[in-house]
């Protein structure tokens, strides 16, 4: 059992009365058999009211990732917070699967919390976990989407995303004439959102470096579309391009070291690769139709791309120091195929996908290139800019909901899905980060 | 260019009705009917054609049909495009080809050409369909006359949308190319 230290900050509120104005996600499909797991709330044994209900953030973790479902808190027989006043057959009646409880503590001497946590599987009468988390009020967020990631795992066997965080562009479309774009961070579900950068020319491609510490994104506000380096913490940013006509699509190696982009410098959109230390610039794909769209291969050798050269949109992948002429076709069923990443497997590639030339759908799928099986995961039809959650369980993706750009999330089984919480304006383009801890 | 329509402005003036401008159809040769083939004219000079008279009457006389084509011509600055469509429309072209001859006969002149898109199709790939449209306008300036450092080309893809929301209307007005000077 670890005992972790957060670092906090100097000045904490230690009696914040803030109401639990919990966000709940909106989960619009789940599944059919869902875990049945009942999470009691944590006692808190210090004064006043605590500002975060960690029961609820693990509640609403596990739900929205459908697998779960967690038991109502006026069913619940008894409500212990620790193991000694669990008695296994209180939850064996109510069917429950799992149990998890807590207890939150002020932190002898100090300004922190400490959140002690327990998990039981209830049919084998056995404690699975336990841990003492120790922070500020502020990160109670935190430990509980650190408990969720423990849960997660220990139940599914894979390693939760919970503490991850997306970034996503917004447009407000203030007056005719203004529009506001912001480059936005927040939790994976969508709270805690901070405004990395605002500008009234557009913002496009926020793309995480592999370290979670850097976000390379387009901006238009030379009034060119250029692409941009950002520490995330910091703010400190530099211009990392500034060649002729379209700079755009960055996306960087899965070692960090390199950059892949798009530049139309050559006449037509091509795909390059910029290393980010020496800055040389070598040019991969050299083709008078549009190539755009870069991603890595898992093993960071070969590019994904989108080409038009056999008359639509359609994948190509082309290794690294191979002939620009030397791509492999990897997408074949569709009018068109954009926009694609390879999962975690190296195997199934998320695209956008529209069907037929009559139907201009865009829809998010998924094809493993090896057997040829596809799913098609949405069925609405303004469906863009599909990102992995890194654990691959999970992929978000910009719709469309009663006329306004919304982020939507889906399991790559297509079986669960939810919605963010909507914020003012059209928000699109999510990145969701890689494991940050 | 211009030298040649103030030539004919010298030598007779035919005064011109709307009607005649809006009873015309396009030619395929696009140098001929700009020349001053009475005979043509755009659907979208024509278009334009309603608030031809008043800067017509303004003016200090009366001026040739050549040039209520050529002020109607520079008064349209964006072009329409078909959905996945980066050709700009037949119809266009006699409009462009006065744009392309002012910058040819105004060497310090300076436009820039802003190419857009519909939100259909991914953002990225948009991007590149702007640079496309914009590009196939900034070729035919060029080849009608103007100069390559005249013109700055930038896309702004499904960035800068004319018109928000997801009707067939929004989308027609987005997919296009404004000129504006710079």
């Amino acid at each position: 059992m670890k005992i972790r230290a957060v670092l906090v900050s100097a000045f904490i509120c230690l009696l914040p009365y803030v109401a639990n104005a919990e966000l709940s996600i909106q989960i619009t499909q789940g599944v059919d058999n869902p875990i049945p797991i009942a999470i009691v709330p944590f006692s808190w044994e210090g004064s006043g009211v605590l500002s975060e209900d960690v029961a609820q953030i693990v509640m609403n973790d596990l739900e929205q990732v459908g697998e779960f479902r967690s038991l109502s808190r006026s069913n619940m027989l008894s409500m212990p917070s620790e193991e000694r006043d669990v008695y296994y057959r209180d939850w064996d009646i109510l069917a429950q699967d799992y149990l998890l409880v807590g207890k939150i503590n002020r932190a002898p001497g100090s300004q922190l919390v400490q959140v002690q946590y327990e998990f039981f599987d209830i049919n084998r009468e056995l404690k699975l976990a336990g841990e003492v988390l120790t922070g500020s009020v502020a990160q109670l967020r935190d430990i509980g989407h650190e408990i969720s990631n423990v849960v997660f795992e220990h139940v599914t066997g894979t390693r939760g995303a919970f503490t991850t965080q997306i970034l996503y562009v917004v447009a407000d479309y203030v007056s005719p004439e203004l529009t506001n774009f912001r480059l936005e961070k927040s939790d994976y579900d969508g709270q805690r959102a901070q405004v990395l950068l605002e500008s009234p020319e557009p913002i496009m491609s926020p793309s995480w470096s592999p370290t979670g510490l850097d976000v390379a994104y387009v901006s238009f506000e030379t009034d060119f579309p250029r692409i941009y380096i950002q520490n995330i913490a910091t703010g400190q940013r530099r211009q990392i391009t500034n060649y002729p006509n379209i700079n755009s699509s960055p996306e960087w190696s899965p070692d960090g070291t390199k950059l892949a982009m798009v530049l139309s410098k050559g006449g037509s959109p091509d795909i390059y690769v910029q290393d980010l230390n020496t800055n040389e610039l070598i040019q991969i794909t050299d083709h008078p139709l549009i190539d755009t769209e870069p991603s890595w291969t898992v093993d960071g050798r070969s590019i994904v791309f989108m080409s038009e050269r056999s008359g639509q949109p359609q994948i190509y992948q082309i290794e690294l120091g191979a002939q620009s002429y030397e791509v492999e076709r990897l997408t074949f069923g569709c009018f068109q195929c954009l926009n694609a990443t390879f999962l975690p497997d190296g195997v199934n590639l998320v695209h956008v996908r529209r069907e037929t030339r009559q139907s201009p759908n865009y829809q998010i799928a998924v094809i493993n290139i090896e057997t040829d099986r596809l799913i098609t995961l949405t069925e609405t039809s303004l469906d863009e800019s599909p990102s992995v959650a890194p654990n691959g369980s999970m992929i978000m993706y910009a719709t469309k909901f009663n006329g306004r750009g919304v982020l939507d999330a889906v399991s790559i089984d297509g079986r669960v899905k939810f919605r963010l919480p909507s914020t003012q304006g059209d928000v699109r383009e999510p990145s969701w980060s890689p494991f940050l801890n | 260019m211009v030298k040649q329509s103030k030539q004919i402005l010298k030598t007779g003036l035919i005064v011109i009705s709307l009607f005649a401008l809006v009873a015309c159809s396009s030619t395929s040769d696009t140098d001929e009917s700009a020349m001053g083939n009475e005979g043509s004219g755009s659907s979208s000079s024509a278009s334009n054609g309603s608030s031809a008279r008043t800067s017509a009457g303004s003016g200090s006389g009366q001026l040739s049909q050549e040039e209520i084509r050529a002020q109607n011509a520079m008064r349209q600055t964006v072009f329409y495009f078909d959905f996945d469509v980066a050709e700009f429309k037949p119809a266009d072209r006699e409009t462009l080809t006065f744009h392309a001859r002012d910058l040819a006969a105004n060497p310090s002149k300076r436009l820039r050409l802003e190419g857009h898109a519909d939100e259909r199709g991914t953002r990225e790939y948009n991007l590149a369909l702007g640079e496309r449209r914009a590009n196939g306008i900034l070729n035919y300036l060029i080849v009608n006359g103007a100069s390559r450092s005249q013109i700055e080309v930038v896309s702004y893809g499904e960035e800068r949308p004319a018109q928000t929301g997801q009707s067939a209307n929004a989308y027609s007005r987005n997919r296009r190319v404004e000129i504006s000077s710079r």
